[in-house]
């Protein structure tokens, strides 16, 4: 078998890769996991969640059969609570915090039954949500990522007029582009986009991209307020002579195909694939080319399982998907033949005694078809065009998400802080909610 | 192990653990399984006049789901046996000729006429069945006809009933009582004066169990209607043990043999039910939940249990609790408990602190320390009233534990706020 090559895998067999990853809870289950919860007071998963959604009270509420109940509570603090119950790391936020796992190492199951809630409302074509009096405010957002929708949807709700320029074809930012295809299966990520869009006062307009299409400056002018939520538009480079030769792929951009292929099968996948990176990306793209056919694949990642920022649960799901995770080692070397990647020469590191990364000197080779770079992306600035205040290379923002120019918010990928959906989604509602006050003042 | 041969109004069984009148024992094919099983006796279902059998209705069960448990309570609309009598009379007959060693009582129920009594009495002896047992009790149905709870709920027709039977059978003759009633002595004083061998109690509880709100209509549906139906399972256990109790303590009952029944599931129901007076225990509820194979543990869980504690025999514990079981007037006002959270225990869940900071005596404060919550039973505020150890969902975490006050025991009959206090001379 070729090196690289498409079609590893038959049809069925990749729509079995590539269906959804969690089957989903049904009533009956979704009523015995509700009756584990305690309805704790000052609930720990509560303060655990980025975007504060009342947990205690949309478990009890589909504990009753108040499945509408449930999805309202749950979107009136996170629109994107469908997607976020797909792709939040659960257990590192609410599951972590739920009082079962310190009692018995099992919490509730949240982050299925906020799937189960919301699920019940988009099968049922459910809209909770109705727009305030129209203000006649106009605000521009800028990309159309859960920072930007979730921005849109709230200052939408508020009655105001939201104009989002995104510069690809389609919303939904990571959910749609980035994240891994079995999280978000049968096009969830545009149901959800529809979802919020239904309530009106939101218009998208596509192939708009900031610095090519508009500028910040003409938006500051024709509107009375901006969000940004752009994302991370730079990938990080390994800096090794030879980057370029056939077989060394960007993670992030590899993903974005595999989203969009209609067709699994048509893409190249290497025979024995290597992943640098520690973050969820690279658990992505490391199973993902192992559901593709790849058969040899290997994670390797500079420093130990405890400072991944996969979090365990996402480190198990590779090691279950027979995907290799090296640790303590890193890329030194890119060895090609006739400008295609053969293998990758990689050194051992530890930590000296104060604590800092070094390389040991040992050195050791993998065989490798294909190379993705999983180490992580950067926010471009360029586009701006406009002096914006930075913080460790993002936009800088006041506790409101209010940047260094008064009439521009920002929020998600582009801002510090994590990189979660949930915590995109949060920028964006907390964004809203005080560009609201400013517009109202 | 510990003996549980159990001797009740006279009737030998191997053990304590009869199956109740009830749909398990309405044909020799169902006693014979419960028997195999390891059931130490059974009371066939309610057997009535001859004639043209009774008929029953689709849709007889309602269930009480409590945050996802199944059955803790349960209500029927079933009547009597629809089966004709003969066949019944001859089955009991083949069962108790192949059982001996069980205990097989018939429950009974026909009009108020001695004649009936009479008549129905004279078939049963002929099965060799170890005695009879009148079902006072049915709450609905057989009530219209004035049968059931409606000669249940009146004293005197007890003891008539009973009167008659004890003349006309050489049988034990056992009375079921309803708990539909004020006072439970008044049936149970009845049926001792009638000259009852003993009581079984309770029957089941007139109750609506639910509201179908598709159907608006109460559980079960028939056919669009609803009626009320006998309420029984493990949430009618604390009703049980006090009207069990009640006639235990009753001086006009003494010596009256007690058959326990009412949410009895495991065999630590079944040594309440002992404890406050019952020599037997009846069953049904739980046995029509997961089969009669539960029989294997109460056997052995109570035997067990018996040894562990050092008694010879069920007998040791018969009555055991019954002392204590006191009225409030006669209570220590002057016993003190706090409540004792084991920090190493707690969940942090806040439970505690919520129940007693909303509806209770704001006695457990909640701290914060950066994101570490604790929960402090504030001594000075506490009341022991037992809230936070119950709405706890740890076990064991929080615990009441007794306060010396130094002071004497005093009851309300001796307390100063008492303007009608005892005094003494």
């Amino acid at each position: 078998m070729d090196d690289i090559a498409a079609r590893r895998l038959g049809a069925d067999e990749l729509e079995r890769n590539f269906a959804d990853i969690h089957v989903p809870l049904d009533r009956k289950r979704a009523l015995i996991e509700a009756s584990r919860c305690y309805f704790c007071h000052d609930a720990p998963c509560l303060e655990a969640c980025p975007t504060g959604i009342d947990i205690p009270g949309f478990i009890r509420k589909i504990a009753t059969d108040n499945v509408k109940g449930a999805a309202t509570t749950i979107l009136s603090e996170n629109v994107m609570g469908g997607a976020c119950a797909r792709v939040c790391p659960v257990e590192v936020l609410c599951e972590a915090a739920c009082v079962r796992q310190a009692q018995e190492s099992k919490p509730v199951r949240i982050g299925a039954l906020q799937r189960y809630a919301t699920d019940w409302l988009f099968e049922r074509k459910l809209q909770p949500f109705t727009r305030s009096p129209a203000t006649g405010k106009r605000i521009a957002v800028v990309g159309a990522g859960p920072a930007g929708l979730a921005c849109a949807h709230r200052l939408a709700l508020r009655g105001h007029d939201i104009t989002v320029f995104e510069a690809r074809p389609k919303a939904g930012g990571l959910n749609e582009y980035g994240v891994a295809a079995y999280k978000v299966p049968n096009d969830f990520a545009q149901a959800e986009v529809a979802f919020i869009l239904d309530i009106g006062g939101i218009r998208i307009e596509h192939g708009k991209a900031l610095g090519r299409d508009v500028t910040l400056a003409r938006l500051r002018q024709d509107f009375n307020a901006v969000f940004l939520g752009t994302g991370l538009a730079g990938a990080n480079a390994l800096a090794l002579e030879g980057e370029d030769m056939a077989g060394v792929m960007d993670a992030v951009a590899y993903i974005e195909r595999l989203r969009q292929a209609k067709d699994k099968g048509a893409l190249e996948i290497g025979r024995r694939v290597v992943v640098i990176g520690g973050g969820n990306t690279a658990i992505d793209i490391a199973v993902q080319a192992r559901r593709l056919g790849a058969e040899d694949v290997t994670i390797v990642y500079r420093r130990g399982p405890q400072q991944m920022g996969a979090t365990g649960h996402e480190q198990e799901l590779a090691q279950t998907n027979d995907v290799r995770i090296k640790h303590w080692a890193q890329p030194t070397r890119l060895i090609g033949h006739k400008g295609r990647l053969k293998e990758v020469e990689l050194e051992y590191t530890q930590l000296d005694e104060r604590g800092r990364l070094m390389t040991t000197g040992d050195r050791f080779t993998l065989p490798a078809d294909m190379l993705f770079k999983a180490i992580g992306q950067n926010f471009v600035a360029s586009p701006l065009g406009e002096l914006l205040e930075l913080s460790g290379g993002r936009i800088a923002i006041n506790a409101d998400r209010q940047t260094s120019l008064a009439n521009v918010w920002a929020g998600g990928d582009c801002v510090p802080g994590d990189d979660l959906t949930v915590s995109a989604v949060q920028d964006g509602k907390v964004a809203a909610e005080a560009i609201d006050r400013a517009l109202r003042a | 192990m510990a003996e549980l041969r159990t001797t009740f109004a006279g009737i030998k069984s191997p053990n304590p653990f009869w199956l109740a009148s009830a749909p398990p024992t309405d044909k020799a094919y169902n006693v014979v399984r419960a028997f195999k099983a390891g059931w130490g006796g059974a009371v066939w279902k309610t057997l009535g006049e001859d004639g043209p059998p009774i008929v029953n209705t689709a849709s007889r069960y309602g269930s009480l789901e409590v945050g996802g448990l199944r059955m803790v309570g349960f209500t029927n609309i079933e009547l009597i046996t629809d089966r004709p009598l003969q066949v019944n009379l001859d089955e009991i007959k083949q069962v108790k000729r192949d059982w001996p060693d069980r205990a097989l009582v018939v429950s009974l129920m026909v009009p108020c006429v001695e004649d009936s009594w009479k008549t129905i009495l004279k078939k049963v002896e002929e099965t060799n069945a170890d005695g009879v047992e009148l079902n006072f009790g049915c709450p609905h149905g057989m009530s219209e006809r004035g049968m059931g709870a409606a000669v249940g709920q009146v004293p005197d027709y007890v003891e008539m009933v009973t009167r008659w039977c004890k003349q006309h059978t050489r049988m034990p003759v056992l009375v079921k009582l309803t708990p539909n009633v004020t006072s439970i002595l008044g049936p149970a004083r009845a049926a001792k004066r009638g000259g009852a061998d003993g009581v079984s109690l309770i029957n089941t509880v007139n109750s609506i169990i639910g509201v179908d709100l598709e159907r608006m209509a109460p559980q079960p549906v028939v056919a669009g209607k609803g009626t009320h139906g006998g309420y029984c399972g493990p949430a009618v256990k604390p009703i049980a043990l006090n009207m069990v109790a009640e006639i235990s303590r009753d001086p006009e009952c003494a010596g009256l043999p007690i058959s326990g029944i009412g949410g009895i599931a495991t065999w630590q129901d079944a040594a309440e039910f002992h404890a406050l007076g019952a020599t037997t225990v009846q069953v049904c509820t739980a046995a029509m939940h997961y089969g009669f194979k539960i029989i294997d543990d109460m056997v052995d869980g109570l035997g067990n249990w018996l040894d562990a504690k050092g008694h010879a025999g069920v007998g040791g514990i018969v009555g055991r609790a019954v002392a204590n079981v006191t009225d409030w007037q006669h209570l220590d006002l002057n016993y003190k408990t706090v409540a004792l959270i084991d920090q190493a225990a707690c969940i942090k869940c806040g439970l505690c602190h919520i129940a007693c900071e909303d509806t209770s005596h704001q006695a457990i404060a909640a701290k914060k320390a950066g994101s570490e919550r604790r929960y402090e039973v504030i001594d000075a505020e506490c009341v022991g009233c037992n809230l936070c150890m119950y709405a706890c969902p740890v076990t064991d975490c929080i615990s009441m534990v007794e306060v010396a006050t130094g002071k004497r025991p005093i009851t309300w009959l001796e307390h100063p706020n008492n303007p009608l206090r005892q005094t003494a001379k």
